[in-house]
């Protein structure tokens, strides 16, 4: 009897001789939600954001110098408004999750930004570009490292002055986003000179597009803007090219990424253009840092244009948490003095309403099957030609 | 006067299509006095399984005509056969219960079909690029511009409602379908296996559908899994307009509606954003003025 019990005592002396380090060294969990569509036609930009993010999570996880293990709970908002609204008050009524990185659509993250403020749950978005989103109203929790479509309809559209073009119709899906494309198109195309003969609204699930096309053919323009996203995309590229059209199609950050190409093909799609807020990511050290990890990673699907900003918010949120700890109100008062933030996507610095002001434009077109930066392209040679250029 | 002529062929495209679906819910109520509301997702289905068919044809190095002939094979065995299955598993066991019951019914079947699609299909929650066999190109008469590929699925469209038109008129089948829709007892009791009359006009009205589903893809060059829900409401209320349980309702149900959407952008061309809802609209006045249809049931022969 006395052997068995100086046997056990010594059994659980060592085991807790074992253990005890371990519990001292153990870190403390961390939950932060990621929202974006994992399902329905825009998923591929979904998976590459989430993908992206739930790298930079387990990049941040492998370095012990952390003071916290990061979980990503990834939701799906199929970027429809009214699911976005359920994810984010799901994501908001979860107290252990300390902050959010959310969607890809405008249109959803309109909807529910009130809920982020109500549930006093910090954000921070990864893609979506519409201006209201962060200087709709001032609230402290909404921050966003994407730029708005602003920017980049202001280069986009000095841009196509300068190739000498002139007579434009906008084509827009008839969302909160699509309408604010084509004001921004519409007043900055303006501001360079150029006319804007024709405007087509359309819902984003619209099919047919060949009445809204047989009016524009009329009008023969020698540019037709898009303000919409992929799916809307490849229609009208697709059914315009069937209707022999050979307008150059201007789109905007909502159709680059593989989808667009994969969609249409890469022979529909030669000589779109498009302008994107992001720096040449290949270009800096940070964005190749990125562009390996992920190969490494051995992710089937590709990052997509928004992937970098997605992998670059996770980050943020991570070393604002490690900062001021896991507390919603200490990560919201510290992304409020966000400044000079080394990113994927260049240095971050939110203004009053939360908005990154740093973010560049890059210009691309669709050469052979790829997005290829304008100054890099045969088309800013000389050597190819656009639709309709002089 | 071209713009004209180019707004005819775009109607006239679309609404072969929404007369192909709006025929598949005539010849369901006709003979069974039931709603399938599925009726769109089986139409996805048959593109989907088209799509299938042509991307194995390709693998397997077919020529492009032997691809066409395979796509539209494998759409109409595909929904044939998922229609008959429809009748024979859920409407015929319910056709005693309230028509409500099987409506409903077929309406979370469609639901089935369209998630199965996203869920199963690889990458099936994204458009899928449909390929392009068809003759590219076209030819202008004056500024109107008339797609090769158009032709020749508008030819397709308008023969298959032909086809129908004389199988339901002038065969022996087609005789069946009229007597059961007529009265389904002295049907029974002159030898007819109402049964079997039943599953096949299922499989005859789900294959127009699979038709019409690789019509879509080859016109517009993709296809996704939720492309059934608006023509089949588009569909449905063309059927309804056209009269419900007549087959030339149909038809006329679907070239009204696509006319309608065409005349919105012809007439308002800054406000194209309203053209379903303007169709939409005329239909419900359509609807309250003559209940039964345009072709009212009363003054003509159901199916």
């Amino acid at each position: 009897m006395g052997f068995w019990r100086r046997g056990i005592t010594a059994m659980a002396a060592g085991l807790l001789v074992g253990i005890l380090p371990q519990v001292s060294s153990a870190k403390d969990i961390v939950k932060i939600a990621w929202i974006g569509p994992l399902t329905g036609a825009l998923s591929q930009h979904g998976i590459g954001g989430r993908n992206s993010a739930e790298l930079a999570v387990k990049l941040k996880n492998a370095n012990p110098a952390t003071k916290y293990n990061y979980e990503l709970v990834a939701l799906d908002d199929e970027c429809k408004p009214n699911v976005g609204v359920q994810v984010a008050t799901r994501a908001g009524s979860d107290r252990s999750i300390i902050a959010a990185i959310p969607h890809y659509c405008s249109a959803t993250a309109i909807a529910t930004v009130e809920v982020y403020n109500r549930f006093k749950l910090p954000m921070v978005v990864w893609a979506a570009v519409l201006p209201e989103i962060t200087y709709g109203k001032k609230l402290p929790e909404i921050h966003r490292v994407s730029g708005t479509l602003i920017g980049q309809n202001r280069v986009g559209a000095k841009f196509m002055a300068d190739l000498g073009y002139k007579r434009f119709v906008s084509f827009a899906d008839t969302t909160d986003y699509g309408k604010s494309m084509d004001k921004y198109f519409t007043q900055f195309t303006l501001e360079n000179g150029g006319q804007v003969i024709g405007k087509f609204g359309v819902p984003p699930d619209q099919q047919d597009l060949s009445a809204e096309l047989t009016q524009v053919k009329e009008l023969n323009p020698e540019v037709i803007f898009f303000g919409g996203l992929t799916p809307l995309g490849t229609r009208l590229r697709t059914q315009m090219v069937k209707f022999g059209m050979d307008q150059l199609m201007e789109g905007q950050s909502g159709i680059i990424g593989e989808a667009f190409i994969n969609a249409v093909g890469a022979q529909l799609a030669e000589g779109v253009i498009t302008f994107f807020d992001s720096p040449r990511i290949e270009r800096t050290e940070a964005g190749q840092e990125f562009m390996k990890k992920y190969a490494e990673a051995g992710y089937k699907e590709p990052y997509e244009a928004y992937g970098p900003f997605s992998f670059a918010a996770t980050n943020l949120v991570m070393d604002t948490i490690e900062k001021a700890g896991p507390d919603r109100a200490k990560v919201t008062e510290g992304l409020a003095h966000v400044k000079d933030y080394a990113s994927t996507v260049g240095p971050i610095t939110f203004d009053d309403h939360g908005q990154n002001i740093t973010p560049l434009t890059t210009k691309f077109v669709v050469q052979d099957g790829k997005w290829t930066v304008w100054e890099d392209s045969e088309y800013a040679s000389g050597n190819r030609k656009l639709g309709r250029q002089k | 006067m071209d713009i004209v002529a180019q707004h005819l062929l775009n109607g006239l495209m679309q609404g072969t299509m929404y007369g192909l679906v709006a025929m598949g819910f005539t010849l369901f109520f006709g003979v069974m006095d039931v709603i399938k509301f599925s009726h769109g997702d089986v139409l996805t289905f048959g593109a989907f399984a088209a799509l299938v068919a042509a991307l194995l044809a390709q693998s397997g190095g077919m020529g492009v005509w032997v691809q066409i002939l395979a796509m539209f094979a494998a759409a109409v065995v595909a929904t044939a056969l998922i229609g008959t299955e429809i009748a024979r598993f859920f409407v015929l066991p319910l056709r005693h219960s309230p028509t409500l019951n099987i409506l409903l019914l077929t309406m979370m079947l469609g639901t089935v079909i369209r998630e199965c699609l996203r869920l199963f299909y690889p990458n099936g929650g994204n458009p899928q690029r449909f390929p392009a066999l068809l003759p590219a190109g076209g030819i202008n008469f004056g500024r109107a511009f008339v797609r090769y590929d158009g032709l020749i699925l508008l030819a397709v469209g308008l023969a298959l409602i032909a086809l129908v038109h004389w199988v339901i008129t002038r065969t022996r089948f087609g005789l069946a379908v009229r007597a059961v829709a007529e009265d389904e007892e002295t049907a029974r009791m002159m030898g007819m296996n109402f049964r079997r009359v039943v599953r096949l006009t299922f499989a005859l009205g789900s294959a127009t559908a699979g038709v019409a589903g690789v019509m879509y893809g080859l016109y517009y060059s993709e296809i996704n899994y939720g492309m059934g829900v608006l023509l089949a409401i588009i569909g449905f209320s063309a059927a309804i307009v056209g009269g419900l349980g007549n087959l030339w309702g149909a038809i006329i149900g679907g070239y009204l509606f696509a006319g309608l959407q065409t005349l919105a952008v012809a007439l308002a061309p800054a406000a194209t954003e309203y053209k379903t809802f303007f169709a939409f609209l005329v239909v419900i006045v359509v609807i309250t003025w003559r209940p039964t249809g345009l072709l009212a049931e009363a003054r003509s022969e159901r199916v």
